[in-house]
C-alpha cells in the first residue's frame, strides 16, 4: 500500500483542523483565533488503498519567518519530508488566500487546493468556477466545506491522482518584464547545462528575491563567477522598472497580481448577499464607547465565575484528598512511609489539582472568547492601554488571571503568537497577586490594621501589585526586551458560532497537560520538600517531649502547647529550618527574623502554606488560619510594623509557587528563563521590600 | 496622506507603504498593498488603535503604523 505525505497548509482560520477532522477518525484542537495551532501535529489514516501521513502546520499568512508559526511553515515545505501540499483556502476570502497559494506553486511541489467553507462562500454570494481556476493555476482546486463534510471524496481523489501522475512544472505566468528576467537566468541554467533537483524557474525566482539560503548555496559553487553579474543586471532592470530597490516587495506585487487575476477571470461576487452581520455585530462590540464597559462586563463575569463556580468542586477536591491523607495514615499507621506518601506525595499533588475546576471554567471561557473571534476585539480595545507598557492588548488574559491562580495564567499566555511580547507577559505576570496570597495578606493586615480600614488597604496592595506589574513590564522593555515593536497587525476574524467540539479539544488539551506535569514532577518535588522539613529527625527530643506530654497527661492546654513546641523544633532544626536560619542574613536588612524567612520559603511549595508555617513558628500549632486573633496578637508581638509592610511587599512580588514556576518554566521555553525569574522577582522583591522597609522604618520610629 | 488621518466610514485607495520590511511583508500578506481601497472601520476612543477592512479582510492596527501607508482619497 502506497503511503501519502502530505503538507497541510493554508492562512489561519481557514478550516484546516475541521477538515482533518472530516476525512479521518482523527481529532486536533480547534479554535477562531487566528493561529491556534502552533505545534505540528502529525495525523495518519488510510483510505481508498492508500495510507495518509498528514502534517499539519500551523496557519500562517505567507511564507515568511517572522512568527513561529510562519517559521515552522517555512521551514517544514524547504526541507521537511512529504509528497504534496494540500493547501486549504477559505474560499469565503478567497483573493488575500490565494497570495499563499501563489507562493506555494512556486515552491515546485505537487500541489491541491481544497477551497473551503464553500457554505459560506455560497450564503455570502462568493461563486467560485472551480474548473477554470484549476485551469488557471494548472492545479486541482476541489470545494469543500469542513463543517458539512461536503467535497471530502472529491478532494482524496484529487490528491491520490496528483500524487499517482507525474509532477507538472510550474505554468504560472507573471508579468512580461518578470518573466524576462526569469527566462534570463534559467537559459543561462541551461547553457551551463547546471545540474540540479530545483526546479530552474523556481531557482530563478528565488534568485530574483535574494533568498538567503539559495544565495549561501551558490556562493560556494564555481558558476557563481558567472552568475553574478547576470544578477546584478536582472537587478537594474528591475529596479528600472519597478521604481524600487525593494527585490521581495517586487515579488510580492508580481505574485499578488496574480492573484487577482485569477480571481478575476473565475469568481463571482454577488454583492446582494453579503449579510454583513460582524459588521452589525462589530458595531456594538468594538464601539468607540460601549466596547470597553462591554469588555469590562465579561472579563468580570468570565472571573467571577471561574473563581466562584470554581470553589465549589475544590472544596470538594480538597475534602477527598484529605480523606486519602487520613485513610492512607490509617491504612498505613503512624509511619514515616505513611508520611511521605500522604504528607509528600498526595498532599503536594491534591494542592496542583486543587486548580483543576479553575483551569477547566477559565479555559472554556478562553477557549469562547477566541473561537467566537471576540479575543481579536479585545486586543483591539486593550491595546492603546497595554502598549504604553511595551505589553501586547491580548496580555490582558493571562494579566487579569493571573489575579485568580498563576498556574492557569501562564498558560493563556500562549494567545500571544509573538515570542517577545509573550515572555515579557509572563515575567510580569507574577505580580498580579494569586488568591493563595490572599491569606497572607489578611492575616498580616488584620494584624496591624484597624478593622474598618483592613478591605481598603487589601484592595490597596492588590492594585499596587498589579501597578507594580506595570512598571516592571515598562522597566523590562527598555531593558532586557528591549527593541523596535512587534507589529501588532492583526487579523479581526468573522464571528462565528463555537462548535462544542472546539471548545472541548481546548479545554480537554490544556486540562492533560496541566495533569500531566501534577503526576510526574511536582510529585517528586513535593516529595522533596516534606522531605526537608521533616528531617534530619531528632529521636532524643522526641522522646523527652514525650515524657513531658505523660507528666501532664489530661491537661489538653498543656499537651497542646508541648506538641506545638516539639513541631518548633523539629522544623527549626529541619533542613528547611536550617535554610532558614542560613538565609537570615540576607532577609536581616527587610527586618525579617528567620522565622519569616522559613515561611517565605515553604511558600515556594505553595503560597497557602506561608500562613499555616506562621502559625507553627510563633508557636500555636499549625492549624492556624488567617482569622485567628490569637496569631495576629503573636505577630504583633513579635513583628514589627515596618517588617511587616516589607513582608507583604516581598510575599507579593517573589517567586511563583512549585506549580506555577514548572508551568512558567515550560510555557516560557526552559530552565534559562525559570532561574531569569527566580533571579529577577528576588531582587525586585528584596528591593522594593527594603525601601519599604526604610521608609517605614523612618514613618514610624 | 496617511492611512491614520483618513476618517471612520471613509474609503481610500492606497498609493504607496513606507513601512520597514517585517511590516510591509505583514500588511502584503493581508493585502494591504498597492492599488487596494481600504475603509476604515473604527476608532479606539484614545485613538491609538484602528480598524480597517480591505476586500473581505478586518484587520486592527496602530495608528502608528498606520502612518506609514499613504493614500488617496
Ligand atoms: N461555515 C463553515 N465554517 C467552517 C468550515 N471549516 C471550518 N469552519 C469554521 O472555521 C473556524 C476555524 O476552523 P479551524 O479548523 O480551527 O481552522 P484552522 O485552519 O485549523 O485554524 P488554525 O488554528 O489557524 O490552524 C471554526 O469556527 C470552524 O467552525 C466550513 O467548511 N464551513
Amino acid at each position: 500500500m502506497k503511503t501519502i505525505k502530505i503538507a497541510l497548509v493554508g492562512q489561519p482560520n481557514v478550516g484546516k483542523s475541521h477538515l482533518i477532522n472530516a476525512f479521518g477518525h482523527t481529532r486536533l484542537k480547534v479554535g477562531n483565533f487566528s493561529g491556534v495551532t502552533v505545534e505540528k501535529k502529525t495525523i495518519r489514516f488510510t483510505r481508498d488503498k492508500y495510507n495518509f501521513e498528514v502534517t499539519d502546520l500551523p496557519g500562517s499568512y505567507s511564507l515568511t519567518d517572522y512568527t513561529i508559526e510562519e517559521r515552522v511553515t517555512k521551514n517544514f515545505l524547504d526541507d521537511g519530508d512529504y509528497d504534496l501540499i494540500l493547501n486549504v483556502v477559505d474560499s469565503t476570502n478567497i483573493e488575500r488566500n490565494l497570495y499563499l497559494t501563489m507562493e506555494l506553486l512556486a515552491l515546485d511541489k505537487k500541489v491541491v487546493v481544497a477551497l473551503n467553507m464553500q457554505d459560506e462562500a455560497f450564503n455570502e454570494g462568493v461563486i467560485i468556477d472551480d474548473k477554470q481556476l484549476s485551469k488557471l493555476l494548472g492545479i486541482r482546486c476541489v470545494p469543500t466545506s469542513a463543517l458539512k463534510k461536503t467535497g471530502i471524496d472529491g478532494l482524496m481523489d484529487a490528491i491520490t491522482q496528483t500524487f499517482d501522475t507525474a509532477k507538472k512544472t510550474c505554468h504560472l505566468q507573471y508579468s512580461d518584464p518578470y518573466e524576462e528576467e526569469i527566462v534570463k537566468i534559467t537559459s543561462f541554467f541551461t547553457e551551463k547545462n547546471y545540474q540540479t533537483d530545483i526546479d530552474l524557474k523556481t531557482l530563478a525566482i528565488k534568485l530574483l528575491r535574494e533568498d538567503t539560503q539559495i544565495y549561501k548555496k551558490f556562493r560556494d559553487e564555481a558558476i557563481w563567477t558567472e552568475l553574478q553579474p547576470l544578477l546584478n543586471e536582472s537587478y537594474e532592470h528591475l529596479y528600472i522598472h519597478y521604481k524600487t530597490k525593494d527585490l521581495d516587495g517586487i515579488y510580492h506585487d508580481e505574485k499578488n497580481a496574480l492573484a487577482k487575476g485569477a480571481v478575476k477571470e473565475s469568481v463571482k461576487f454577488d454583492h446582494a448577499k453579503e449579510t454583513g452581520l460582524t459588521d452589525k455585530i462589530d458595531m456594538v462590540l468594538t464601539n468607540q464607547y460601549a466596547g470597553l464597559p462591554i469588555f469590562l462586563f465579561l472579563m468580570w463575569g468570565l472571573f467571577q465565575i471561574t473563581f466562584e463556580w470554581g470553589s465549589i468542586p475544590m472544596d470538594w477536591i480538597d475534602a477527598f484528598f484529605g480523606a486519602m491523607i487520613d485513610g492512607t495514615k490509617s491504612f498505613l499507621g503512624d509511619t514515616e512511609l505513611a508520611s511521605v506518601i500522604a504528607d509528600g506525595a498526595i498532599a503536594g499533588v491534591g494542592a496542583v489539582i486543587l486548580f483543576l475546576p479553575n483551569i477547566i471554567i477559565l479555559f472554556t471561557g478562553i477557549a469562547l472568547l477566541e473561537a467566537t473571534g471576540y479575543m481579536s476585539r479585545a486586543a483591539f480595545l486593550l491595546d492603546g492601554f497595554f502598549h504604553r507598557f511595551g505589553l501586547h492588548g491580548k496580555s490582558f488574559v493571562p494579566l487579569v488571571s493571573g489575579f485568580g491562580c498563576s498556574v492557569p495564567a501562564y498558560m493563556a499566555a500562549r494567545v500571544l503568537k509573538n515570542d517577545r511580547d509573550r515572555l515579557l507577559t509572563l515575567y510580569i505576570t507574577g505580580f498580579m497577586s494569586c488568591g493563595a496570597k490572599l491569606p497572607v495578606y489578611v492575616l498580616i493586615i488584620g494584624a496591624f490594621a484597624a478593622p474598618e480600614h483592613a478591605g481598603n488597604i487589601l484592595f490597596g496592595v492588590y492594585i499596587f501589585g498589579a501597578f507594580l506589574g506595570l512598571v516592571a513590564a515598562k522597566a523590562l522593555k527598555m531593558t532586557a526586551f528591549r527593541g523596535d515593536d512587534e507589529p501588532f497587525v492583526m487579523e479581526m476574524p468573522k464571528y462565528r458560532l463555537p462548535t462544542f467540539g472546539m471548545v472541548y479539544h481546548a479545554v480537554s488539551q490544556k486540562a492533560l497537560m496541566y495533569l500531566k506535569k501534577a503526576g510526574t514532577f511536582i510529585l517528586a518535588a513535593s516529595v522533596l520538600i516534606w522531605f526537608a522539613s521533616n528531617y534530619p529527625k531528632y529521636p532524643e527530643m522526641v522522646a523527652e517531649f514525650e515524657t513531658k506530654i505523660e507528666q501532664v497527661s489530661g491537661d489538653e492546654e498543656k499537651v497542646r502547647a508541648l506538641n506545638n513546641e516539639l513541631s518548633l523544633y523539629n522544623l527549626e532544626n529541619s533542613y528547611l529550618g536550617q535554610v532558614g536560619h542560613a538565609s537570615q542574613p540576607f532577609f536581616e536588612p527587610l527586618g525579617f527574623d528567620w522565622r519569616m524567612a522559613v515561611a517565605l520559603e515553604t511558600g515556594l511549595a505553595a503560597k497557602e502554606v506561608v500562613v499555616a508555617t506562621m502559625g507553627v513558628l510563633y508557636g500555636l500549632g499549625d492549624e492556624e488560619d488567617e482569622e485567628s486573633s490569637s496569631l495576629a496578637e503573636k505577630l504583633r508581638a513579635n513583628v514589627t510594623l515596618p517588617s511587616a509592610i516589607a513582608f507583604i511587599i516581598f510575599a507579593m512580588i517573589y517567586f511563583p509557587c512549585l506549580a506555577a514556576s514548572m508551568v512558567f518554566r515550560r510555557e516560557a521555553g526552559g530552565w534559562k528563563h525559570w532561574i531569569y525569574l527566580f533571579i529577577f522577582t528576588t531582587a525586585a522583591a528584596w528591593v522594593l521590600a527594603f525601601i519599604a522597609f526604610t521608609i517605614a522604618s523612618a514613618l514610624f520610629s | 496622506m496617511t492611512l491614520n488621518s483618513l476618517q471612520k466610514g471613509k474609503s481610500a485607495t492606497i498609493t504607496t507603504i513606507t513601512a520597514e520590511k517585517e511590516l510591509k511583508n505583514r500588511f502584503n500578506s493581508f493585502g494591504v498593498v498597492k492599488g487596494a481601497t481600504v475603509h476604515v472601520e473604527q476608532y479606539t476612543l484614545a485613538k491609538q488603535t484602528m480598524e480597517i477592512r480591505i476586500n473581505k479582510t478586518r484587520m486592527a492596527l496602530r495608528v502608528s503604523e498606520a502612518e506609514k501607508v499613504e493614500i488617496s482619497q
